[in-house]
């Protein structure tokens, strides 16, 4: 591996201009998948039309979405908000329908419980709802974020810099190395954010590790 | 806005048709390619996939390699395949394969996998073959299913093979890269444009297809 022993710091560079585009668009993916979902789960005629919408937005192909959201925005093509806008509707669109399931997981005697007990409609959501509806939705938000990892790589063919510079860079200069470093790269960095986000999801679900324990 | 205008136009424009760089053509060969790539990956992955769902081995392989392949960036592995091979339609050809294989092989494996234990069992006792089980109860009862891999298979190649265009002349990809070296905006958006309605009236011709496959009571294969 000498291109990275020679190219450290832009690779490295490279690496965290990735980081600052695919964790935004998955944050994004998430908040909005999320309410879009809940939306779908209290009004099930409503939640048809969104989640096709939403599956209709996700055969959109990605790098002519990349060429079509700056028009509709009035933003410029390289700048790196093109890219988060256009993975965070790849990721609504293909989380949204998860997280209507993932309310739907939730026990409804679970719920009715929690109403007797005087939760308000608001606790009932930030307290029962949601934290019971997280082991579903974090099986959806480790799928979207490995493809959103994968996908920044296509800026490169507009000019946002990320990983994906070392795929369009080594191959126009034929250096075998750089390519293999921002694949490899890239997966790594899919790698360790699943990894994170599995540890998250234990540390918010503490009672299934109890249930697990306890058998 | 009018950039949209100027890319209607642009389409509508007589000039940008036939030739060997016309829409027509390009459309053409972003279909050929589209559809040679779902054809390999098919023939590869549909076999394969039905003998694990019928056999109930390799499961978790599969599910492993689906992951994996999702993780791998498709321009990684079309720029490395590409420097190997070189300029031609070889290197995006196999990364389009591998692209739609583990969409295929799930859906074949889904489908099967899926088929009633009940009519399986029944058609055993009647004395079916495992021949004649896999290809007159659980490939007709897991149609649905297989077709539903075949649909997302497809739907990611003919997305992906915009990206054809940056390693050979192919596909509704060149307006796109053409347009992107020459700052020629209404010409790239116009390739957009061409490729997400291209996607769009394959999927819906899928989902059409796939809506007709659905048994309906009374129709027993012969």
């Amino acid at each position: 591996m000498t291109w990275l022993d020679l190219n450290r710091s832009y690779a490295v560079d490279m690496l965290v201009q990735h980081v600052r585009l695919a964790v935004p668009a998955i944050a994004i993916s998430v908040l909005v998948a999320v309410v879009l979902g809940r939306v779908a789960w209290r009004w099930p005629k409503v939640g048809t039309a969104v989640l096709g919408g939403a599956s209709l937005l996700y055969s959109v192909p990605a790098l002519p979405l990349l060429i079509v959201i700056p028009v509709v925005l009035g933003i410029p093509l390289r700048s790196g908000l093109t890219l988060i806008v256009a993975l965070a509707v790849y990721g609504t669109a293909l989380l949204a329908g998860t997280a209507a399931d993932a309310f739907r997981s939730v026990d409804p005697r679970v719920r009715e419980a929690a109403e007797a007990m005087g939760f308000s409609s608001m606790g009932l959501f930030w307290k029962v709802d949601l934290p019971l509806a997280v082991p579903v939705l974090l099986s959806g938000v480790r799928v979207i974020t490995v493809s959103t990892v994968s996908l920044v790589t296509i800026g490169a063919l507009v000019g946002i810099p990320s990983l994906g510079n070392l795929l369009t860079d080594g191959f126009q200069r034929g250096i075998r190395e750089e390519i293999l470093t921002g694949l490899i790269g890239t997966m790594l960095l899919a790698i360790v954010l699943d990894a994170l986000l599995v540890a998250t999801g234990a540390v918010l679900t503490p009672w299934r590790r109890t249930a697990e324990a306890t058998g | 806005m009018s950039l949209f205008g100027d890319a209607i136009g642009w389409i509508l424009d007589g000039a940008h048709w036939g030739g060997p760089s016309g829409i027509d053509t390009r459309i053409l060969q972003h279909l050929a390619v589209t559809f040679a790539a779902v054809g390999i990956a098919a023939v590869l992955a549909i076999p394969l996939g039905v003998l694990i769902g019928h056999t109930g081995r390799g499961r978790l392989v599969v599910v492993a390699l689906a992951g994996a392949v999702r993780a791998v960036p498709t321009l990684g592995l079309l720029t490395l395949l590409g420097l190997a091979l070189g300029i031609g339609i070889e290197a995006p050809l196999l990364a389009l394969v591998a692209l739609g294989f583990p969409s295929l092989l799930a859906g074949a494996y889904a489908g099967v996998e899926a088929a009633d234990a009940g009519a399986v069992d029944a058609a055993r006792a009647v004395g079916m073959s495992e021949w004649q089980i896999v290809t007159r109860v659980e490939i007709p009862l897991g149609a649905d299913v297989l077709l539903g891999g075949i649909r997302a298979a497809t739907l990611q190649i003919v997305a992906t093979a915009t990206l054809a265009a940056y390693i050979s002349d192919t596909g509704l990809g060149r307006y796109l890269f053409a347009g992107l070296k020459s700052r020629d905006y209404a010409q790239m958006l116009a390739g957009a444009l061409l490729v997400a309605a291209l996607a769009l009236v394959l999927d819906l011709t899928l989902a059409a297809l796939q809506r007709a496959s659905r048994p309906t009571q009374g129709k027993v294969p012969s």
